[in-house]
């Protein structure tokens, strides 16, 4: 007799949780040969709302951990995906994705890891600098982490790209509210169960699964969301979130990568994405006895 | 009359101790600057080089605010001299400023400088008449940075492989730019200097009250030989100002103004992608702690809200004073406003000059009626306006809370609400609660406290035992609705640049 396998209920990861969506709501995915796969949550406004208030929760004391210490976090991270690499990938596939693409997607998303680990002490030391001006001051300027960021996946590739957002966010202390690929969700809500195992605080990363056309217009406007990281989104729904944006002056990016090709190329990796999502902050010391 | 009392210390905190107070005893006499600012009686627009009438042959007066006597008639831009100007802008960055080597484009940024101190002088009074600031500030704050704006950005034209690392740096192409009336000549140099360092070309507009010193730079421009069209300048209101920014030309604008007018560009250029740098407004908070310099802290509290008639975007419009010292900063405060001057800005003694326009003066007005309405405890010294022109007298509130007008809203003018605070968490707390962020001031004995607050205050200037101190080699601008993107500094210069 053959043993019938326990199936995973798909839980997004939200403020170091596992939740369901507070409407109750799920929506079906299938897998590429069209069976049914699972029911996923279908979240909304109020769930990226309640992620929203989770990660400006973590936000003061993960930017207060040490540069060396959100590198081992991001490394930790990078160490969980690698260990359950084959799961990912077998995971990839039955979405629809060959095999040895499905190997290179997961084998880039760790090194991207790795890339961005290793900036977590280092990036300040290239982007911030003394400034000599003409008066007794000793005059610095350093980046800071903005707070919140609003992530926007694009639907495919389903893991690098979200994984290629989010990295260059955190590693710099902020957090971040993500929404995962719309087509093929399930690998977020597996990257969500490696990232509650990679010391990572409850709340610095919040994935949401939903519709995009729900909730594009709430990342748009949520005051909170102090800058938003998207990419894959149409021309429409960049005018909606630069609108949005324009209520409180957030700051949004595009990511540059355009075709699935990009995501996986040396240039989709960069100090300068870190720079996108910090501030400059100058400080006049007065030099005297 | 004056006292003099020995400066001994009370021994009850509350009351000050008695100190040194000169009145009204001595008058200054009047020690006006008499330069020939070499004003033109009417300005044309400056599209490709020339000296252009613009097309509908309108113009409108500049007055001096210090006495509402019309300076020069300025031309009234349309949307087919915008056009022009953007054709001439793209032409330059296609055909001459694109094209030329870094070193070459740093030589005219050279020249610029130069030229600009040769005539620092004229400029300083034309700053003073046109805009109404004292010219003390004009002729030594104003028109030297300016000039060293330009010097600093033209060492970095041939120098930008050194602004990203790891990246090739190329100019966005033409760049749109407007700029607002408190630090007219500054503003530009700030807007000018960067974007052509990095070889993009320009077209700005100046504020319509404040157009002068922006069309006498056209005539060094012309000086320096700038190939034309390089720099454009189109001048009028806030119609021509949207037509600057909303124009499909720029590949990126700059603007410097209220985050009101900062948040209506940026929804009117939400279907583009179109860059953009935004310097809006703020409500910066200036902390002084009890183990502070009093005196100094007084003299920085006065610079702070009272420069520039407090038509400063990062002005310390906010005190937020330590419980223990509050009475004493309160009492030396009053005393220290006392003796500004108030009145003529062309006279070399005067503190606070005239608010720039009748408008400003207006708003000014009502945010204090509302402080008083809202049952904050106004000061202002007995001083004599003069009769014509636009004066307002330097005012501090006190027993201001968080909620009142005056304690969230920027007033924009010589205007200073004073809170108070007993711990250093509830200082923190009180002067990141508000939706600005672009500067702070902190005022303390210890080092270490001075970088505690550094981290923990969310604003893009953080200025310690001091205030008002800007720099072409330091990064200006702010967090939050302050605007982002930076002016100084290598920070700054990227923002004129796309990475290859």
């Amino acid at each position: 007799m053959s043993r019938l396998p326990i199936s995973k209920t798909p839980k997004p990861y939200v403020g170091g949780a596992f939740i369901r969506s507070e409407s109750g709501r799920t929506f079906p995915v299938k897998d590429a040969a069209g069976n049914f796969f699972a029911n996923i949550p279908q979240c909304t406004r109020k769930d990226l709302r309640n992620a929203v208030e989770a990660a400006a929760k973590a936000g003061p004391g993960w930017a207060k951990r040490t540069a060396y210490n959100r590198g081992q976090i991001l490394y930790r991270l990078g160490e969980m995906l690698e260990a359950r690499r084959a799961e990912m990938i077998e995971t990839l596939v039955c979405f629809g994705v060959a095999k040895s693409a499905a190997a290179k997607e997961t084998d880039t998303a760790v090194d991207r890891l790795i890339y961005y680990a290793g900036w977590a002490d280092k990036y300040e030391q290239v982007l911030g600098n003394v400034n000599p001006v003409a008066s007794p001051f000793f005059n610095f300027t350093v980046t800071e982490p903005m707070g919140v960021v609003g992530v926007i996946a694009p639907d495919l590739p389903p893991l690098l790209p979200l994984i290629s957002l989010i990295a260059p966010a955190i590693v710099s202390g902020n957090t971040v509210v993500g929404l995962a690929s719309e087509k093929t969700p399930y690998p977020a809500i597996l990257l969500g169960e490696m990232l509650a195992t990679s010391d990572l605080p409850g709340g610095v990363v919040n994935l949401l699964t939903g519709f995009r056309k729900e909730m594009v217009p709430t990342f748009a406007t949520h005051t909170h969301l102090r800058a938003i990281s998207a990419a894959g989104v149409t021309a429409e729904e960049r005018k909606a979130l630069r609108l949005g944006a324009a209520e409180s002056v957030k700051r949004v990016q595009f990511a540059a990568a355009a075709t699935e090709r990009e995501w996986f190329a040396e240039a989709a990796q960069s100090l300068h994405a870190i720079r996108e999502t910090l501030e400059f902050k100058t400080t006049w010391h007065p030099i005297g006895a | 009359m004056a006292t003099l009392t020995s400066d001994r210390k009370s021994t009850r905190p509350s009351r000050p101790a008695p100190e040194l107070i000169f009145g009204d005893l001595w008058e200054f006499d009047p020690s006006p600057e008499t330069a020939d600012p070499k004003l033109k009686p009417r300005y044309d627009l400056f599209i490709g080089g020339q000296f252009t009438a613009p097309k509908s042959g309108k113009y409108f007066d500049s007055i001096n605010p210090a006495n509402e006597q019309k300076l020069a008639e300025i031309a009234l831009a349309g949307r087919d001299d915008v056009d022009a100007a953007y054709a001439a802008a793209q032409r330059a960055f296609d055909t001459t400023w694109g094209k030329l080597p870094g070193r070459e484009r740093a030589k005219y940024l050279y020249r610029i400088a130069r030229l600009l101190q040769d005539r620092a002088r004229e400029f300083a009074v034309a700053e003073t008449l046109d805009g109404g600031k004292p010219i003390k500030e004009s002729r030594d704050f104003d028109v030297p940075m300016a000039a060293a704006h330009f010097f600093y950005h033209a060492g970095w034209a041939d120098k930008l492989d050194y602004v990203a690392p790891g990246r090739r740096v190329a100019p966005l192409g033409v760049v749109g730019q407007v700029i607002p009336w408190n630090f007219p000549l500054l503003m530009l140099a700030w807007k000018l200097a960067p974007a052509l360092a990095m070889g993009n070309t320009v077209v700005l507009k100046p504020a319509e009250t404040t157009s002068i010193t922006c069309l006498k730079l056209a005539e060094i421009l012309q000086d320096a030989g700038l190939p034309p069209g390089v720099v454009n300048f189109v001048t009028g209101a806030g119609e021509v100002g949207a037509a600057v920014m909303n124009h499909p030309t720029p590949a990126k604008v700059a603007f410097t103004g209220s985050t009101e007018v900062g948040k209506i560009i940026m929804r009117a250029l939400a279907g583009t992608e179109k860059k953009m740098t935004m310097e809006l407004g703020g409500k910066a908070a200036n902390i002084v702690f009890d183990d502070a310099p009093l005196d100094q802290a007084v003299e920085g509290i006065v610079n702070g809200i009272f420069f520039n008639q407090g038509h400063v975007c990062c002005a310390g419009s906010r005190l937020l004073v330590h419980e223990p010292v509050a009475d004493r900063v309160l009492a030396k405060l009053k005393n220290r406003i006392r003796v500004l001057r108030v009145g003529d800005p062309m006279d070399k003694n005067t503190d606070i000059g005239a608010i720039n326009s009748k408008e400003q003066l207006g708003k000014i007005a009502a945010l204090v009626d509302s402080g008083v309405k809202e049952g904050a405890e106004m000061f202002q010294p007995p001083c004599r306006l003069p009769a014509k022109g636009f004066y307002f007298r330097p005012t501090i509130f006190s027993g201001v809370s968080m909620s009142h007008r005056i304690a969230r809203e920027e007033i924009f003018g010589p205007v200073l609400s004073i809170l108070t605070f007993r711990t250093v968490d509830e200082a923190i707390e009180k002067a990141n609660n508000t939706a600005y962020g672009l500067s702070a001031g902190v005022w303390t004995d210890k080092g270490s406290r001075i970088l505690k607050m550094s981290v923990e205050l969310k604003a893009g200037v953080v200025w310690a035992n001091t205030y008002n101190k800007f720099d072409p080699t330091s990064p200006f601008g702010g967090y939050k609705e302050s605007g982002f993107g930076r002016e100084g500094g290598r920070q700054g210069l990227l923002d004129y640049a796309k990475l290859v």
